[in-house]
């Protein structure tokens, strides 16, 4: 796959560098392709692919040319891809980035080469407040947002004490800080996890004899499988209530299935948003792919649907041109019209889901609630560009 | 912190380390013993996981799944080694390290072409997902216990295998000297395609028995190589013996550092900075083991006599 992609990018390369394709709009498009987030990447490709297929192949009129590169979740190889994205391909958008060290990794060298940054995933506290740049936009959230609406949902449920556990990098740390900023019962316990991890038997000993009402978990990808498969194997329901935030998602679920039933998390997106452009990429995205889309898809599909949407309006191909439409807001996305906070984060709805079976007998999520309404984050008033 | 919770993690420290060596008990044949550096170990963890999960999937019974998934994984060692390892012996290091390194890319792409990049589901059948009680208040559960009576059921056997037997012998020698082994009479060339399956059925024993335990999707095995190369070098490299040691030490230390270190750096720092440091210091606890371990015993701790 990798060679595969590698070679799909040289060939669009040696066609880019012939005047036939001068006029084309070039993504350069970074996402984790192998190891074990593959899938992540998989799904965030679908999601371009798709998106470009409902556009006709184009972006804003102009033809688009995408160079997906993979990052292996390396923020060394990361840096380097950036560098060859904007040096050597000269794309108009560097735009995905699964995470949050991947995108700190990148996020200098992209915003200071006046080429516009788009993330379709990560969404790490310093760049929403003091270090934001105005070439930076967020068609995701910040780290916070999420897990401030768990916070806020389990405050408002009258639970008295938590144990949390996410793993030891950025976003872990933003989802545990926003997470505590609403929930203002006891935590019992606040563990760092490996980024990467795939036992927790020593962790749910400890949470055994700790005894907590509640377990909140940030646990993204396969790390959710394993957490989630271990918390059954050792009886944990028994003990506590598991909450979640990017763990119980479209990637864990196929190997989940109903051992994740009834568990709650929250959420921006969900494949059950009542929205015309929700319905029509979950449809087709089923369709053409089988299965559930992830918020990973549905995000990388935003971002292409935004970019398409600044190109258009704006007329310009230029970074700052395409940075001033977004910045405004009123993006069509599978989240509705969204609307940008000062530094170019979405502010939004975060809502409550469920896991549930759907009629073929599919786990799937369903929306049970809306916890926090055009919700911004906090960090956006240190923001100065 | 209770005797009872220490006395816990102490035995999930046991385990993880006996799962470490159902991993590393393959490696150690086929890089102590044969001496062929071979980094495609965690493929083969991958292909015993992926042929139990898929097998059980297809029978809808976990025993027929493991049952038809060790003959699998055997045959799949035994091609690999006719197709591509058996011309590798002769070569130096540096060539076995950059053709197995192929291999793993090789068997990744493999099971993401015929699985797809998405995890498998795997889970216990109700048989087996019972709990025992190790500890009063403690209920434990019973597939762990399997893993650990499995690993130590293939530690012994492959002692006696490699060092009682004849068989073993003619490994031995094989090893040290392939010609003069070969001009007594020995078939050298099946002996060692012989081993080498069964290491690589090590490896898939490992993968079935981690499969209901851990998400099963491509490149599972690759963290595992890791940690079994740090298992063999501490034990000793050709060492049955002290890979069995090495890695109930590295499962003991990663576990009990993992769990405790964080929370007695609390006792001295403040909470953020505890935070930051408890779990990226827990991580690198095995390696300083290992650092520590070579100063004063550079061969490991049960170098190979001779």
């Amino acid at each position: 796959m990798k060679h595969t992609i590698m070679a799909v990018a040289v060939t669009t390369l040696m066609l880019a560098n012939s005047s036939a394709f001068a006029d084309s709009f070039k993504v350069g498009y970074m996402t984790t392709l192998s190891g074990s987030a593959g899938i992540i990447g998989k799904q965030m490709q679908n999601g371009v692919n798709l998106a470009l297929e409902h556009t006709g192949g184009k972006l804003g009129g102009h033809d688009a040319e995408v160079i997906f590169v993979d990052d292996q979740r390396k923020p060394d190889v990361a840096k380097q891809l950036a560098n060859r994205l904007i040096k050597r391909d000269k794309v108009n958008v560097v735009a995905g980035i699964i995470w949050s060290n991947l995108l700190m990794a990148i996020h200098k060298q992209v915003t200071r080469s006046d080429t516009l940054l788009i993330s379709s995933n990560a969404g790490p506290s310093p760049l929403a407040g003091d270090k934001c740049h105005k070439n930076f936009v967020s068609m995701s959230w910040q780290n916070d947002q999420t897990s401030e609406g768990m916070g806020k949902y389990m405050q408002d449920a009258g639970i008295n004490s938590v144990y949390m556990l996410a793993p030891n990098y950025q976003a872990g740390k933003d989802m545990l800080t926003g997470f505590k900023r609403h929930f203002k019962g006891e935590i019992i316990g606040e563990v760092y996890t490996k980024l990467g991890q795939s036992d927790f038997q020593a962790e749910l000993s400890a949470l055994r004899s700790a005894k907590p009402e509640a377990t909140f978990i940030f646990q993204p990808g396969g790390m959710a499988v394993n957490f989630v498969k271990q918390w059954n194997q050792s009886n944990m329901d028994s003990v506590s209530k598991l909450y979640s935030v990017f763990a119980v998602d479209g990637i864990s679920l196929p190997a989940l299935k109903e051992t994740a039933l009834g568990t709650i998390n929250t959420q921006t997106w969900s494949p059950d948003l009542d929205n015309d452009m929700n319905k029509k990429f979950v449809a087709d995205y089923k369709a053409a792919y089988g299965g559930y889309p992830s918020f990973y898809a549905a995000q990388a599909y935003d971002t292409m649907m935004a970019i398409d949407h600044a190109v258009r309006t704006s007329g310009s191909t230029e970074t700052e041109a395409m940075r001033s439409v977004l910045a405004k807001g009123n993006i069509p996305t599978t989240r509705g019209l969204l609307a940008m906070n000062t530094n170019q984060f979405p502010v939004q709805n975060v809502y409550l889901r469920e896991v549930i079976l759907d009629k073929e007998g599919n786990a799937t999520l369903k929306i049970i609630g809306t916890v926090m309404e055009n919700h911004g984050d906090v960090y956006a008033k240190d923001c100065k560009f | 912190m209770t005797i009872t919770l220490l006395l816990e993690q102490v035995f999930n420290g046991i385990q993880s380390g006996v799962t470490l060596f159902l991993v590393a008990a393959g490696l150690t044949l086929i890089l102590g013993i044969m001496d062929l550096v071979f980094l495609a170990h965690g493929a083969q963890v991958m292909i015993g996981a992926y042929a139990a999960t898929g097998f059980t999937l297809l029978t809808g019974n976990f025993y027929l799944g493991i049952f038809l998934a060790i003959p699998l994984t055997f045959a799949s060692g035994y091609l690999l080694e006719y197709l591509i390892i058996r011309h590798l012996y002769k070569r130096d290091h540096m060539e076995q390290v950059l053709a197995t390194f192929g291999l793993i890319l090789f068997f990744n792409e493999l099971i993401r072409i015929g699985f797809g990049p998405a995890a498998l589901f795997s889970n216990l059948p109700p048989s087996l997902s019972g709990f025992v009680y190790i500890l009063p208040e403690t209920p434990y559960p019973a597939f762990r216990l399997i893993v650990i009576f499995v690993g130590l059921a293939l530690a012994i056997s492959i002692y006696i295998l490699v060092a009682k037997t004849r068989m073993g012998a003619m490994v031995r020698a094989g090893a040290a000297n392939p010609d003069m082994t070969a001009a007594l009479g020995v078939n050298i060339h099946m002996l060692r395609r012989f081993i080498f399956s069964v290491g690589a059925s090590l490896a898939g024993v490992a993968g079935m028995m981690l499969a209901p335990l851990t998400v099963v999707e491509p490149g599972m095995g690759e963290p595992l190589l890791i940690l079994s190369l740090v298992v063999i070098i501490i034990g000793g490299i050709g060492s049955v013996r002290g890979a069995f040691i090495a890695a109930v030490l590295v499962g003991l230390v990663d576990t009990i550092g993992r769990v405790f270190l964080p929370e007695m750096l609390r006792a001295f720092m403040d909470q953020s900075a505890a935070d930051g440091a408890g779990p990226a210091l827990a991580s690198m606890m095995i390696y300083i083991l290992m650092a520590v371990i070579l100063v004063f015993k550079p061969t490991g701790l049960f170098p190979p006599k001779g």
